[in-house]
C-alpha cells in the first residue's frame, strides 16, 4: 500500500501538490514511483520556463523506460530542485520530499483530488 | 492471437513476474527489478527462461554442406562439441538471423535461432534444403531453455549436473543425460545455456534455484537480458541486424568467414565492399538516456542513428550502440544524440563497454 499524506492534494496522472503563499509545489507520488521503479534520470524545466495544466514538464526514466510528468496548473517555474538531477533515486526514496518544481504566477488549475479520492483513484489502477 | 506460454508460465505468475507480450510469447520481464536482476548476473548469478528460443536440428550426409551453404561462419573441421556464432544471409547479403550452430557429432548439427524469427527461419532454411541430403527438423515447441549466468553459475550447473564445468571451455557443449549444456550466454558473463525437454524445465528451473540460493542466485527477466546484453555490446536482431543490414555493416565481421568460397550472400557482401556505416558504441557525457532510434550528429550533420540505448545498470551511465557514418566512428569522436528533440553529447567508445574480468 502506497503513501498518501492527507495534507496534499493529488491529480490522477500522480503528481502531489502544496499550496504555500499562491506557490504550488510539485512532484511524484508514492504510487508513481513504485509502478516506475527505480528511476536512473531527471529532466526538469528551468527557472522562468512556463507550463501548461494537463501538459508535461518533465521526465523521468527508469532503466528501460521514459515517462512524463504532467504540470497540475498553468503558470511559471519560480524554482527548480536541482538536487535531483545528481540524485534521481530520492524520488524512490522519498517521493514527497523529492519535489521537482515550485510554479507561481498561476492562472489556471487544474482538477485536484483529496487524499481518499486519491487513494480510490489508484485502488482503481492497481 | 493468443500468446504461447513457455513450460514456466506457471513459476513466472506464481513469482509475481512482470509478464509481457515477446516473440509471440507472454515472457517475463522482471520478477523484482531490472537493476537488481542485472547486478545478480554481474556479482552472483541468475537464472533465465529462455524458452521462447528456436531450435533446429540438420543431421544426414550432407549436414555438413548445408550449414556451411546457408551460415557466415565456418565449421568445416570443427570438432565435436563446438558452438560458433553467425548469421544467415540473403542471396542480397541482408540479415535473416543471427544464430548458435552447435556442432553435435558428425554431419549432427544443432541451430539455435531467434524467438522473433521462427517461423521466417524455417520456412528460409526448407526453401534452402533442396538438393541436399538432409534430415531438417524444426525442433522449437520441442525444448526449454534455460540460461544460467554469473560469476556463480559455474558451482550451481556443477551441483544440479553433476558437470565437471572445467572440462567445458567457452564455445563449447556437451550433452549430460537428456540436457545439453552449452558454455554460451547472451550476458557477457560467465554461464551457461541448457536446453531440455519442456516436461523437464520445471524440474530444472527449481533444481537450479535451490542449488543457487547459497550463490545467490536469482530469477531475472528479459528485460535484465536487455540491459546485460547492451552493457556486453552483444547485437539483438530487429536493432542493430534485419533484413536490410548485412553483418558487415552491423559490425559482426567475427561471426563472417568471407575466405570461405561459398555461403549464401557472399557475393553482395563482397561486392558492396567496405561498409560506409558501422556499428559503434556510444556513452553519454551530457545528461540524458539514450534509445533505440534516435538520431546522431555530428555537429550540425547527421551521421547516423541509435539501434539500442538504455541506463547501463553496472556501469551507472548512459549507453548505446548506433550506426554511423564511417567518418564519426573513431573511437574518442564527439557526437550528439537527439533525445526527444533535445541534444545529449555522446562520445564514441570502444566496445564492448563492459568485459568480465
Amino acid at each position: 500500500m502506497s503513501t498518501i499524506p492527507a495534507e496534499l492534494s493529488y491529480t490522477t496522472s500522480h503528481e502531489w501538490v502544496s499550496v504555500e503563499d499562491d506557490v504550488y509545489t510539485i512532484g511524484l507520488t508514492d504510487f508513481a514511483q513504485d509502478a516506475l521503479g527505480d528511476l536512473v534520470f531527471v529532466n526538469l524545466p528551468q527557472e522562468g520556463d512556463e507550463v501548461v495544466a494537463g501538459e508535461a514538464f518533465a521526465d523521468v526514466e527508469s532503466v528501460k523506460a521514459v515517462s512524463d510528468v504532467f504540470s497540475p496548473v498553468t503558470g511559471v517555474v519560480v524554482e527548480v530542485n536541482e538536487d535531483l538531477l545528481d540524485a534521481p533515486e530520492s524520488i524512490n526514496e522519498d517521493p514527497y520530499d523529492a519535489w521537482f518544481v515550485r510554479v507561481g504566477d498561476v492562472s489556471e488549475v487544474g482538477e485536484l483530488l483529496d487524499a481518499d479520492a486519491y487513494e480510490a483513484h489508484c485502488e482503481q489502477e492497481a | 492471437m493468443e500468446n504461447k506460454r513457455t513450460c514456466l508460465y506457471d513459476k513466472h505468475v506464481a513469482l509475481g513476474a512482470l509478464m509481457s507480450p515477446f516473440a509471440g510469447y507472454d515472457m517475463p520481464i522482471q520478477y523484482s527489478n531490472i537493476t537488481d536482476e542485472h547486478m545478480a548476473v554481474r556479482t552472483a548469478c541468475g537464472v533465465f527462461d529462455v524458452s521462447h528460443m528456436g531450435e533446429v536440428s540438420v543431421k544426414g550426409a550432407d549436414a555438413e554442406r548445408y550449414v556451411q551453404h546457408i551460415f557466415t561462419n565456418d565449421v568445416r573441421g570443427a570438432a565435436d562439441g563446438q558452438v560458433f556464432y553467425g548469421m544467415m544471409c540473403y542471396e542480397n547479403g541482408g540479415t535473416v538471423d543471427d544464430l548458435l550452430v552447435y556442432r553435435m557429432g558428425e554431419n549432427d548439427f544443432f541451430l539455435v535461432i531467434n524467438a522473433a524469427n521462427i517461423d521466417k527461419d524455417w520456412a528460409w532454411m526448407l526453401d534452402q534444403a533442396k538438393g541436399f541430403d538432409i534430415d531438417l527438423k524444426n525442433l522449437s515447441e520441442h525444448y526449454g531453455q534455460l540460461a544460467v549466468q554469473g560469476p556463480e553459475a559455474e558451482k550451481v550447473v556443477e551441483e544440479v549436473l553433476g558437470l565437471e564445468c572445467k572440462e567445458l571451455t567457452f564455445y563449447t557443449v556437451k550433452t549430460i543425460g537428456d540436457v545439453i549444456v552449452s558454455r554460451t550466454g547472451y550476458t557477457g558473463e560467465f554461464g551457461y545455456e541448457l536446453y531440455c525437454a519442456p516436461g523437464d524445465a520445471v524440474a530444472l528451473w527449481r533444481a537450479l534455484r535451490e542449488a543457487g540460493g547459497e550463490f545467490g542466485l536469482v530469477p531475472c527477466g528479459l528485460g535484465a537480458r536487455d540491459t546485460l546484453r547492451l552493457e556486453a555490446s552483444m547485437p539483438l536482431y530487429g536493432h542493430e541486424m534485419d533484413e536490410d543490414t548485412t553483418p558487415l555493416v552491423a559490425g559482426l565481421q567475427l561471426g563472417v568467414r568471407m575466405e570461405k568460397s561459398e555461403f549464401i550472400g557472399r557475393e553482395a557482401i563482397l561486392a558492396a565492399g567496405e561498409p560506409t556505416q558501422v556499428r559503434v558504441g556510444l556513452k553519454a557525457t551530457g545528461r540524458g538516456i539514450m534509445r533505440e532510434h534516435m538520431d546522431v550528429y555530428a555537429g550540425d550533420q547527421l551521421v547516423g542513428h541509435t539501434t539500442s540505448g538504455t541506463f547501463a545498470p553496472h556501469l551507472k551511465c548512459a549507453i548505446a550502440m548506433a550506426r554511423v557514418d564511417l567518418a564519426a566512428a573513431a573511437v574518442g569522436t564527439p557526437l550528439e544524440v537527439d533525445v526527444r528533440g533535445r541534444r545529449v553529447a555522446a562520445e564514441v567508445v570502444p566496445m564492448p563497454f563492459y568485459k568480465h574480468a
